[in-house]
């Protein structure tokens, strides 16, 4: 029914836009009929130009007034500064390109809009002018990718010490585990074969022939002390997922068949982020958006959703299937006291197994 | 050419050789009528994935919401008209595939390499006019095809349409992963084949069969752009080829190309030793490339467009095909920016980041140089000329937070969010859908004859060009917000419940702008029968094109081919009366040609 409505519309609309055509060439014939522009049509569409122009201006204030709450907050990871700073740089200089270049693209296109008997200027080459705008870039880039690789080098240089945390994140159809080394510090040797042993307790496949492996600790929620370097380790059993905790401003690919690295040190706790001004207006109105919605659910008999609160999260960010969109773990930065109280609660997958 | 031999080469070619409505219409090797199939099929394939456009936007704005439109057009794939995840991404695989190879490569390169490379350079056809017809005809098949996977049992292929394995390898990993992942690589490894064969056709035409006087430098800058594009092609699509045909293998015949210590569905799989960063090796070798496949032909037909509507010399010719040839070599060493964060070596992410910002430069000088071709010109806006201008516009929005994408650094956290999707749809999706409704516009009369209606199209450029900036300039905060692409609905996360309002505001305008490209069809359509008779040259333009009869026919120039006496924007040239000066007038006595 619904599509018959739109086809019958659609079908209207083209018979109204049919006759206004048909009327519009009638009216017009008397006069010339070329369907080239004529001075009517570029003074008009020149003048739409500058108007256009002055849009993208409108749009880019309103997007950054209107939206500037949804962007992520201040780094949580120490790294996340520099990115942060990096970012900014690289903004200032692409809001200053583009707000020139576009206002000399569009006033051009309004201000040389054509006349009749009007020529244009034969200009046809300007070696030196060309020469500065290549220079430029040039110059501006090197600057850039200078800076770029530098950050690069030092976000991606991972170094094995003992002070690190070492975190295996394994990723699968559709949910993450996090395992930790345990007391000895390194990892069990793993592999998705012995992931059946066990009648299927083995949820990472650890090798049991490894005696590193039995105080290993699996979990299904992210706990991090503040201010220690985490090297992650991650793996996937099926498909490629991506690992993205975009509040530390960290991702990496998990890849079946192989172990890929991504270190950082978290430098800011869940509650020192639930305290922070903007994240507090953040979640206010978030839960102004989920009251409203709640009212509509409860008016048609549904339950109320939560109340939120906010949480570090790690999204799954490479498309692996149906659930691709709900593939997420919880991950909480708490004092190092809290954490190793934390931890010394669970379960070793020597206990686990037992 | 003496007379004599003129008269000869007239009776070879002048005469219509008998032909049925098949070889006229269906198998013609002739390479206007090739132009228009391309043109034809290519439009048809727009639509399907504009419309899959439309139903995810639907879908991302009103997540809970059931739409009748859904359960009628997807069936058991939208129960109660609540859409199904895995159709979700099955859409916007479809969109992806059809959108960059089926419209923008095949539509847009197809259409006008075809029908400009011979009528420019001024030759009969192409090199070979059964080479070029068994092209079109394979992208038809694999047109064919691809809209056939549709129907299939458990969905089209799904996993993006970069098709990374493992999910692309194993149907247990997702129903699109089946029979329609079949369809998808058929379907590829034949329009692959199209494109070589196309691409091999346009180089041999365009260095064999230039008209006297044609040097490469009085080429006109849309040849070169085909030219360049073609070479892109031939060099990079047969990587693709491989890639799918090693996935073929991985699927079908149990061999670990791209697969290795795999676990699922409770089943250990017997792969072993392969890696899935190869196979993004082997896709990004041509993937990016395949952006310049695309955008290269906008921009030359843009370059033409320009000069002619702003009746000036397009400025800096020689650092206009410097810049080609620059950004042509630079594609094809800079795939690995898609791979940053892939577990791929840093260091080489370093190397991959140095190739990637050098391209800014001569995307730069492209940009200035248009910029200063409008400076002090006499602006005729036709449609054609306002898309031309739209085009650097949004060839400038998109390509400038292409350095933010670039930089290995940045590209951490803006990985795979909306952020890149605001940015490649602002720098080659809009940017070469502009350059293809440009050249329809301009070449419509070439074509078919015929004129489109110009307030039609002044109402078509000003909606979609309002409409790309209010779906995408938003679109990249959702993604500085931290919401990842290809989610069936951001609900599962209630951090990112205040991205609601944006969501609905870029749907309501992708549906004002997917309303709007009817106006273009009808437009279309009306005027191929309708439309006011086209004069011989409407744009008052230089190129060699406009000097061929408006009816078609066979060989392109009753008689002899003209010759060539000067570059192709000889625009409002001081000392001539008229302001433009056609490629094949001699130079008067006293008159000088540009050194360039």
């Amino acid at each position: 029914m619904n599509v018959l409505l739109i086809f019958s519309v659609l079908v209207l609309i083209a018979i109204a836009l049919w006759q206004i055509t048909k009327i519009f060439e009638l009216s017009q014939e008397k006069k010339v009929n070329t369907q080239v522009a004529n001075d009517k049509d570029n003074d008009l569409n020149g003048k739409l130009m500058f108007a256009f122009l002055i849009f993208i201006y409108v749009l880019t204030l309103y997007s950054f007034w209107a939206y500037s709450d949804v962007l992520l907050p201040e780094a949580a990871s120490e790294h996340g500064g520099d990115y942060d700073q990096l970012m900014w740089i690289s903004f200032a200089l692409i809001f200053f390109v583009q707000t020139i270049t576009q206002a000399l693209l569009h006033y051009f296109s309004y201000k040389y809009r054509g006349e009749k008997g009007k020529k244009a200027l034969f200009y046809a080459d300007n070696d030196k002018l060309e020469m500065i705008w290549t220079i430029i870039p040039v110059i501006t880039l090197a600057g850039l990718i200078l800076y770029g690789l530098y950050t690069w080098t030092d976000i991606m240089t991972v170094e094995e010490n003992d002070e690190a945390l070492v975190v295996e994140l394994y990723a699968q159809q559709f949910n993450w585990k996090a395992r930790y080394a345990g007391e000895d510090g390194v990892l069990g040797d793993a592999n998705v074969r012995f992931l059946q042993d066990f009648d299927g307790k083995n949820l990472v496949g650890i090798d049991a022939t490894d005696p590193n492996g039995f105080d290993d600790i699996i979990v299904q929620e992210l706990h991090l002390p503040v201010g220690r370097e985490v090297i992650f380790k991650m793996r996937s059993q099926d498909v490629l997922h991506s690992a993205y905790m975009p509040h530390f401003r960290a991702q990496m690919n998990c890849v079946p068949g192989m172990i890929t690295e991504f270190a950082f040190t978290p430098k800011t706790t869940t509650e020192e982020m639930r305290l922070n001004p903007e994240m507090i207006a953040k979640v206010k109105k978030i839960n102004k958006i989920r009251l409203e919605k709640s009212k509509e659910l409860v008016a048609s008999g549904d339950t109320a959703l939560d109340p939120y609160e906010f949480d570090y999260l790690l999204l799954c960010n490479k498309i692996c299937g149906a659930s691709h969109y709900n593939m997420q773990m919880k991950i909480i930065v708490e004092s190092e006291k809290d954490y190793a109280k934390w931890i010394a609660d669970q379960q070793t997958f020597a206990e686990v197994i037992q | 050419m003496s007379t004599a031999a003129a008269q000869v080469h007239e009776e070879d070619h002048g005469h219509h050789h008998k032909e049925t409505f098949v070889t006229k219409y269906v198998f013609s090797q002739d390479h206007k009528m090739i132009s228009k199939q391309y043109l034809i099929t290519g439009l048809f394939m727009g639509i399907i994935g504009i419309a899959m456009s439309l139903l995810f936007r639907l879908q991302l704005a009103w997540p809970e919401q059931p739409f009748g439109i859904f359960e009628v057009l997807l069936g058991k794939w939208a129960p109660d008209g609540v859409m199904d995840p895995n159709v979700y991404l099955a859409l916007v695989t479809i969109h992806g595939t059809i959108m960059v190879f089926f419209v923008l490569t095949a539509g847009l390169s197809g259409t006008f390499s075809n029908l400009l490379i011979p009528l420019q350079i001024g030759a009969r056809d192409m090199a070979s006019g059964l080479l070029n017809m068994i092209s079109f005809w394979l992208f038809f098949l694999s047109s064919v095809i691809m809209v056939f996977s549709l129907f299939v049992e458990a969905g089209p292929a799904a996993a993006g349409w970069t098709i990374y394995p493992p999910l692309s390898a194993l149907p247990q990993a997702q129903p699109g992963s089946g029979t329609g992942m079949t369809l998808w690589l058929v379907s590829m490894a034949i329009f692959i084949a199209s494109s070589l064969l196309g691409s091999l056709n346009y180089i041999v035409t365009v260095i064999n069969l230039r008209t006297k006087g044609m040097s490469m430098t009085r080429l006109p800058l849309t040849i070169w752009a085909f030219f360049v594009t073609a070479i892109i092609g031939v060099v990079s699509f047969p990587v693709l080829l491989s890639a799918a045909l090693l996935l073929i293998m991985d699927r079908s015949f149990g061999t670990s190309f791209f697969l290795s210590d795999i676990f699922i569905q409770g089943e250990v799989l017997h792969y072993q030793g392969g890696s899935p960063v190869l196979y993004e090796h082997l896709f990004w070798f041509l993937g990016h490339p395949e952006v310049y496949i695309v955008l290269l032909p906008a921009l030359g037909i843009t370059s033409e467009i320009i000069a002619t509507n702003a009746r000036k010399p397009i400025f800096g010719y020689r650092a206009m095909v410097a810049s080609i040839l620059a950004i042509a070599f630079l594609s094809t060493i800079v795939w690995g920016h898609h791979m940053f964060i892939s577990g791929m070596n840093p260091f080489l992410g370093s190397v991959f980041t140095f190739t990637t910002l050098l391209i800014a430069i001569p995307s730069a000088v492209k940009a200035f140089n248009y910029i200063t071709t409008l400076w002090k010109g006499n602006l005729q806006l036709n449609p054609a000329m306002l898309f031309s201008i739209g085009l650097v516009s949004t060839f400038i929005t998109g390509g400038l937070t292409g350095i933010i994408l670039g930089d290995s650094t940045l590209d951490i956290n803006v990985h795979d969010t909306y952020f890149v999707v605001a940015h490649f749809h602002l720098v080659m999706g809009i940017s070469a859908l502009y350059g293809l409704f440009a050249g329809v516009y301009h070449w419509f009369p070439k074509m078919f004859g015929r004129m489109m209606n110009k307030n039609l199209g002044y109402f078509h450029f000003w909606v979609t060009a309002v409409c790309a900036y209010g779906v995408f300039f938003p679109m990249h905060f959702i993604g500085m917000a931290g919401l990842p692409r290809r989610y069936y609905t951001n609900t599962a996360f209630p951090y990112f419940d205040d991205l609601a309002d944006i969501n609905v505001l870029i749907t309501v305008f992708a549906l004002v702008a997917g309303a709007a490209q009817l106006v273009f069809l009808y437009n279309f359509i009306h005027s191929m029968f309708y439309g006011k008779e086209a004069e011989m040259n409407p744009w008052k333009s230089n190129t060699l094109e406009w000097t061929a009869p408006v009816e078609h026919m066979h060989g392109n120039w009753p008689g002899e081919i003209p010759h060539v006496h000067r570059w192709a924007y000889d625009y409002s040239k001081p000392g001539s009366e008229e302001d433009y000066i056609p490629q094949h007038i001699p130079l008067k006595e006293d008159e000088e040609e540009l050194q360039h």
